[in-house]
C-alpha cells in the first residue's frame, strides 16, 4: 500500500530540498522524479496531478500533494518531528516561516539582477545577522537546551540546520557571533540520518548558479 | 490567566485580516492595539515582543506569536478547526497555501507601484479564473460536501469565503462560472459568527485606502 514517497520537481534544491532533508532527517527512503522538460509538466498537470499546476508535489500515502508547507508538516507529523502539543507547534511553526523567510531572501540573490546584486547582498547578510541568526542564538540561550522546542529534535532543528549551511554558503563568517548556533550545526550534523544525507552520492542537491535558474526558468517560464 | 487575544498590527486588513476572520468564526473576541506610527513599532520592537521585528503580532494564551501561518495554525488548533487526523489536515493545508497565494497576489497589488499595478490585477483575475476558483471547485465537485473537507466547517471553509470576497471586490463576474463555489459562500456566511463579522461595526476591516498605504510604507519602510 504505502510505497515510499515519490518527489516530483526540477534537479535542484528550489522549493523541494526542505522536504528532502525532513524527509532524509526522519530516515525516510524516497523516490525522485524529474521534470527536466516542458513536456513532462505538461503531463502532471493534464493527469490533473497538481492541484493547482505547480511543483513540488509528493505522493505519499495515497495522496497527491502540492504546497510546500502542507507537504512538510504532512511529514512532521507523520513522523513525530511537530512537538508534542500546540504550544511546541506553534513555536515550531514561528521559528519555521522565519527560517523560510530567510532562506527566501538568500535564494533571491542568484537570480538578482548584478547591477543590484551589491546592495542586495549587503542587505541580506544584514538581515541574517541582525534579525534572523540573532534571534535563533536568542532562543537557544534562553533554554540552554540542544534543541530549538521540547528538549527534543523537531522539525525546525532540521530547518535551521539546512538554513545554516546556505548561510554559510554565502558568507562563513556570518556565523561567527553565534556560538550556541555553531554548536547545534555540528550537533545536528552528526545525527546519523543527517550525516549521511551530508555525504556525496546522497538526494541532497548543489546550488544552481544564474545560468542555471535562467535557462530553468526559460523552460518552465516561472 | 488567559484573557482575550490581543492583535498587534496596522488598522487595516494585509496579513492580519485571515487572523481577525478566524477568531470571528471561532466565536472568540479579541482586542487590537494599532500601529499607527514609526515609533509604535519600535516600541515593539524595543520591548523585545517581535521575535523578528515583524508584525502581525497576536498575545495568545501567555504567547507573543508572530508570523501569519504560526498563528492561525494555533487557532484553528485551539478551536477544533484544523480537521480530526493528519490526512485531513494535510487537505486542509494545502487549501490554505492556495489561498494564501491568492491572498498574496492582491496584497501585492495593494503595495505595488501605479505604473504596475494594471498588469498585476490582470494576472490576478487570470489566476483566480484559471488556477485557483476551478480548483475549489472541483474540490467540492468531488464530494458533494457543504464543507471543503471533513464534511465539517474547518478554517479553510473560512479561509476560502474571506478571499471570495476580495474576489468579488476585484470583480463580481469572476465568480460567475462557479455555482458550488457560490453555494458555499452563501452558505458560510450565513453562520451566525460569521454573519455577525460581516456586519458593520465588527473588527472586520475595509479595502485599504492610498492614505492608508502611504502611512503604512513609512511604519513598516517598504
Amino acid at each position: 500500500m504505502a510505497g515510499k514517497p515519490v518527489l516530483h520537481y526540477f534537479n535542484g534544491r528550489g522549493r523541494m530540498e526542505g522536504i528532502r532533508w525532513l524527509l532524509a532527517a526522519a530516515g525516510v527512503e524516497f523516490e525522485e522524479k524529474f521534470i527536466e522538460a516542458p513536456a513532462d509538466m505538461e503531463k502532471l498537470i493534464k493527469d490533473g496531478s497538481l492541484m493547482f499546476q505547480q511543483v513540488p508535489m509528493v505522493e505519499i500515502d495515497g495522496m497527491k500533494l502540492v504546497q510546500t508547507r502542507a507537504i512538510l508538516n504532512y511529514i512532521a507529523t507523520k513522523y513525530d518531528l511537530y512537538g508534542k502539543d500546540a504550544k511546541e507547534r506553534a513555536l515550531i511553526d514561528m521559528y519555521t516561516e522565519g527560517i523560510v523567510d530567510l532562506t527566501e531572501m538568500i535564494s533571491q540573490l542568484v537570480i538578482c539582477p548584478p547591477d543590484q546584486r551589491e546592495a542586495k547582498i549587503t542587505l541580506v547578510k544584514d538581515k541574517t545577522k541582525n534579525r534572523y541568526l540573532s534571534a535563533f542564538e536568542k532562543v537557544l540561550k534562553s533554554h540552554g537546551q540542544d534543541y530549538l522546542v521540547g528538549n527534543r529534535l523537531t522539525r525546525v532543528d532540521i530547518h535551521l540546520l539546512e538554513v545554516l549551511l546556505y548561510v554559510e554558503e554565502l558568507d562563513s563568517s556570518l556565523l561567527d557571533p553565534f556560538p550556541l548556533l555553531k554548536a547545534l550545526k555540528s550537533r545536528i550534523s552528526s545525527l546519523p540520518n543527517v550525516k549521511k544525507f551530508l555525504q556525496p552520492g546522497s538526494q541532497r542537491k548543489p546550488p544552481l548558479d544564474a545560468k542555471q535558474i535562467e535557462e530553468a526558468r526559460k523552460i518552465f517560464k516561472f
